[in-house]
């Protein structure tokens, strides 16, 4: 799976199993990203798109089964190692954006840099920017209860995009926004890593959504049902 | 028929010539079936006939129309009461993919099977389409739009048709009624 013909995956898994109690979240699963490739996870509710996608990005452990990063095994790394890797290389958009509520949108932005040592004027300079790119630059300021769902889903992508990732894992990154919003989440979503080259593992369970990728995976009971082929 | 209402939509706020209009409606509503010219000359005959445009000029040159329309004051209250009236839902059921999808369910089929071949198809088109809208114009989005969330609403049906159908059968086999 590390060593694939085409392009070089940038992020794969390969024989992934991951039980939670009886059940069998992932079972034997085999998925592999290219470098600025867009996936799209697909599937019912329980299906294990989301512990997929949590594997890959080094948050879950698999029971069993390798997640390479650029043809290297994670778990080769010790814990300090992959913390950086989630840091400096993993950018994350999630449903209800999981923003620190008591953080401006800009402190938000820059809380990755932050942790990661960087020092505050220069990461919140580098915060207001990408909030300029993705129009919400009026809103650096406010908390981020104070906005509305859309925005905050804005500072969501502007927070994972801080670092320059190389792969961005976004899980329902529009399952709570109405159709427009969503759609305009999408985009900026998408253009902000073609800029960038990045990759993005996007689980959705909406057709409509996983139409932006450049192909989709289906899973159905921890295992793919079906790979499409890149068009 | 909506052409001619779509013709009067096309003549409200400006005046134009017939070519014109047939090339706008091509372009915006006639996406797989261009409308032909005698068809559009046709109708803007009896749109005038009974009053709702008129002819505004006719411009000397070669050429077989340099007619140019406008809409008249019926023609926009004509126009204002089509829009308002509610569209008689379409009739759905019917289609090929209704039986299809029907058929292989009732017979026993696995749903996943069903619904997972249809979606590759669908979203192979469905990725035209995002593509088309998010380099196109409002009017692309519009009618981009319309077709992906009738595509999106067959996968939603085969979904859970699939899964009102294992449930079904799960019931059947424990001897369950409903």
């Amino acid at each position: 799976m590390h060593s694939l013909d085409g392009p070089t995956s940038v992020i794969a898994g390969e024989d992934l199993t991951k039980r939670f109690g009886a059940t069998v979240a992932l079972d034997g699963l085999s998925v592999a990203v290219g470098r600025g490739e867009v996936v799209a996870l697909l599937g019912p509710s329980g299906s294990g798109k989301s512990t997929l996608l949590l594997c890959l990005a080094g948050v879950l452990q698999p029971d069993s089964g390798t997640v390479f990063y650029q043809d290297r095994p994670i778990k080769d790394l010790g814990d300090s190692a992959l913390t950086r890797l989630r840091r400096r290389e993993f950018g994350f958009v999630f449903q209800f954006g999981q923003l620190v509520p008591d953080l401006t949108a800009v402190e938000n932005v820059a809380l990755p840099l932050r942790l990661d040592g960087h020092s505050r004027r220069p990461a919140e300079t580098k915060a207001l920017e990408l909030l300029g790119r993705l129009g919400v630059e009026d809103r650096a300021r406010l908390r981020v209860g104070e906005m509305s769902g859309g925005q905050s889903q804005r500072v969501a992508i502007a927070r994972a995009l801080i670092s320059e990732p190389t792969v961005i894992f976004a899980d329902e990154p529009t399952g709570s926004l109405d159709s427009l919003n969503g759609e305009l989440v999408m985009d900026l979503l998408l253009m902000a890593a073609r800029e960038r080259s990045a990759a993005v593992v996007l689980v959705t369970h909406e057709a409509r959504i996983a139409a932006y990728a450049d192909r989709e995976v289906v899973i159905r009971d921890g295992c793919l049902t079906h790979y499409s082929t890149v068009t | 028929m909506a052409l001619s209402h779509v013709l009067l939509g096309l003549l409200e706020g400006r005046q134009r010539y017939g070519y014109e209009l047939k090339q706008l409606y091509d372009e915006r509503f006639g996406a797989s079936q261009p409308v032909k010219f005698g068809q559009v000359y046709a109708t803007l005959a009896r749109l005038r006939r009974d009053g709702l445009v008129d002819i505004a000029a006719v411009e000397s040159g070669d050429g077989p129309d340099r007619k140019v329309y406008v809409i008249t004051p019926e023609g926009v209250a004509d126009l204002e009461r089509w829009i308002v009236e509610p569209q008689q839902p379409a009739t759905f059921g019917r289609t090929a993919l209704f039986s299809k999808v029907a058929v292989a369910l009732l017979s026993g089929r696995p749903a996943a099977e069903v619904l997972d071949i249809q979606r590759a198809a669908h979203l192979v088109r469905m990725r035209e389409l995002t593509e088309r809208k998010r380099a196109g114009d409002a009017m692309d989005a519009l009618v981009c739009d319309y077709e992906l969330f009738h595509l999106e609403a067959d996968l939603r049906w085969i979904e859970l048709a699939g899964a009102r159908v294992d449930h079904l059968r799960t019931e059947l086999a424990h001897g369950g009624t409903r």
